[in-house]
């Protein structure tokens, strides 16, 4: 039984809280500017390789005593802004022109090309070979025997949950979050009440981009760096998005953690000796589910208010 | 010998751009004709590639086959059975709003990649499949190369025509109708869901073939030969700069991509190896930036569709 909860029930909860800050972005993009955001899984990576400068940087400084999950933790604030920077630039330069276009779908396309480029860009940097941001084991700490929990998987869960809590808070007492959301339930009817809907955008990108560099950095703490993990990251998430309802934060987080957890639990032995899926399908799990939910409950399982 | 040289370098760029060709035709019947944004373009080249591969190449330990079948049967079962795979994948996905069919597309074709990488028997998983035929190979010097390009050619010139002609047939009409408007050309007594599935089902053939011709041409598929910038993205974008809609468009931007696919990797072929290998990926760059320019600065492509007008009195 603890073996269940050392190994697999806490490494569901981790992924599952990487693909909900991923998916809160999908979700929110998706209510706010009305198009299906293909260049997230990107923005993602781009998160996690500006957290491997900063462990780099760190190195010169005497901050190189502290262990690396510690320099990532002092990095996430680097990666949440960078990262952001980068989203805001990328919406001028290739979102905006397409505002009042008939069709979204010219922005997804467009959405397209920038996955590819910033994935180009940081092969260009930083080669195409697998990064770890620390070499060697990390070994887990036996805090509550017999509970075992690695040292980045406490601060992968306490982060997360802060920045959900935070991100609460944002959208239900700050101007900004209202603004938001009354955009995301009505963008005309947002318009001509006055609220100045460009800057609801900037906001929606420093969110969504944000957190997904968060979940980047947290993703290569507790796996590797590689430039394609942000496309390989890029289904499941929209896949939670899906599930959650897309236009829904709190329904992002709750699918977040639901294909966190499917993907986890379906290689545990359920019925008989051997795994129930076996590991190499184990990322089919998202696919599978967001194709069903898509055909038979497209609008997710948190319908009602929108945002 | 320069000379020489030269002309191989173009018959085995033609080859290329022509095979592409058909991908970038087979993304015009679904998104140019429908607008059907289908994103596994991916999927289907595998199915395509791998049947063909492994009914027509000699048997291995690797994988099931040493069916050892002529080239031009394996290449109609290669379009055969991507038809097949397309027709279940639409009749459950094409009823979703585009941008969802865009992820469900994507999706299913990443769940056929992985299949094809781990379950061996199937196309030899991660080694693939190696010694593919290739048609017309037993001829001397450059013939070889020559008359596969031909072949290749023709195949194009046959496929043009074809949807050409289907295209300004009251097919593409009802076709294009459900692009612009469904909801007119339902009240209009088309039947929308059959349309949109064989316009779905006859892309997705041409994507088998796709598959089918490039496994032939490199004789070897494998995982990695299905990877989705390669397959998916460069024929999108090459119908998006020919011109959606456009089928000498399609053709158009698979010679214009390909060509600056190939400069690039001319121009960085002279650089030391370890930066060859990294300025490789400033292309990729470049592609997605062409596409970002001409989605802003020329929406309709180099050739924009221009529908049979209709006189008016």
């Amino acid at each position: 039984m603890i073996d269940f909860v050392n190994q697999y029930l806490i490494p569901a909860l981790v992924l599952g809280g990487i693909y909900a800050l991923g998916a809160i972005g999908v979700s929110m993009i998706y209510a706010i500017l009305r198009f299906a955001h293909f260049a997230h899984g990107d923005l993602m990576a781009t998160g996690a390789y500006i957290g491997l400068l900063v462990v780099w940087v760190l190195d010169a400084t005497p901050l190189a005593e502290l262990s690396v999950n510690v320099r990532l933790l002092i990095g996430l604030p680097a990666a949440f802004a960078g990262t952001a920077a980068v989203a805001i630039l990328i919406d001028r330069l290739f979102y905006r022109p397409f505002r009042r276009a008939r069709s979204m779908i010219v922005v997804v396309i467009a959405s397209f090309g920038v996955a590819l480029m910033l994935r180009s860009l940081v092969q260009l940097f930083f080669g195409v070979d697998v990064i770890n941001y620390a070499d060697g084991i990390q070994f887990p700490l036996k805090m509550f025997q017999p509970l075992r929990i690695l040292e980045r998987h406490i601060y992968i869960v306490v982060v997360t949950i802060a920045l959900m809590l935070i991100l609460h808070w944002f959208l239900t007492r700050t101007r900004t979050g209202k603004a938001m959301r009354a955009m995301s339930d009505d963008a005309d009817l947002a318009r001509v009440s006055g609220i100045d809907t460009e800057r609801v955008v900037i906001w929606t990108w420093i969110l969504g981009a944000g957190l997904v560099a968060v979940a980047g950095v947290f993703l290569g703490m507790d796996t590797r760096l590689v430039p394609t993990m942000g496309w390989d990251l890029l289904l499941p998430v929209f896949a939670a998005a899906i599930l959650g309802g897309l236009g829904q934060p709190y329904g992002a987080i709750a699918g977040g953690l639901i294909i966190g957890a499917m993907e986890e639990l379906s290689t545990y032995p359920w019925v008989g000796d051997g795994p129930l899926v076996p590991p190499d399908y184990k990322t089919a799990v998202a696919f599978a589910v967001m194709v069903l939910m898509l055909i038979f409950r497209p609008r997710g399982i948190f319908r009602g208010r929108v945002l | 010998m320069e000379l020489y040289g030269l002309f191989l370098f173009a018959v085995g760029f033609l080859t290329m751009a022509m095979i592409y060709a058909v991908g970038s035709l087979g993304v015009n019947i679904n998104w140019g004709f429908t607008g059907l944004f289908n994103v596994g373009v991916a999927g289907f080249f595998a199915v395509g590639a791998y049947s063909s591969a492994v009914l027509t190449a000699p048997e291995s330990v690797n994988h099931i086959g040493g069916f050892g079948l002529p080239v031009p049967v394996g290449i109609l079962a290669a379009m055969v059975l991507a038809a097949l795979v397309a027709w279940p994948i639409g009749r459950i996905c094409l009823r979703l709003r585009s941008d969802y069919l865009a992820i469900a597309t994507i999706g299913i074709a990443e769940i056929l990649r992985l299949s094809f990488r781990n379950y061996q028997p199937l196309g030899g998983g991660p080694f693939g499949v190696n010694n593919i035929p290739r048609p017309f190979e037993s001829l001397p010097g450059p013939w070889d190369q020559i008359a596969f390009l031909l072949l290749v050619v023709a195949i194009v010139g046959v496929i043009l025509f074809l949807v050409q002609r289907a295209w300004a047939a009251p097919w593409g009409r009802v076709l294009r109708a459900i692009r612009e408007n469904e909801d007119a050309a339902e009240a209009a007594g088309k039947n929308v869901e059959k349309f949109r599935l064989q316009a779905f089902i006859l892309g997705s053939a041409l994507m088998g073939l796709f598959g089918a011709l490039m496994a032939h041409y490199v004789k070897i598929i494998s995982p990695e030969g299905t990877e989705p910038l390669l397959v998916t993205f460069l024929p999108w974008v090459m119908l998006i700069v020919g011109g959606a809609g456009n089928n000498k468009g399609a053709v158009l931007g698979a010679i214009l991509v390909w060509g600056l696919w190939t400069m690039t990797e001319l121009l960085t072929g002279r650089l030391p190896d370890e930066w060859a290998l990294r300025v490789g990926y400033l292309r990729i760059f470049l592609i997605g930036l062409l596409l970002q320019v001409v989605l802003q600065k020329f929406p309709g492509g180099l050739l924009p569709e221009r529908p049979p007008t209709v006189p008016r009195d």
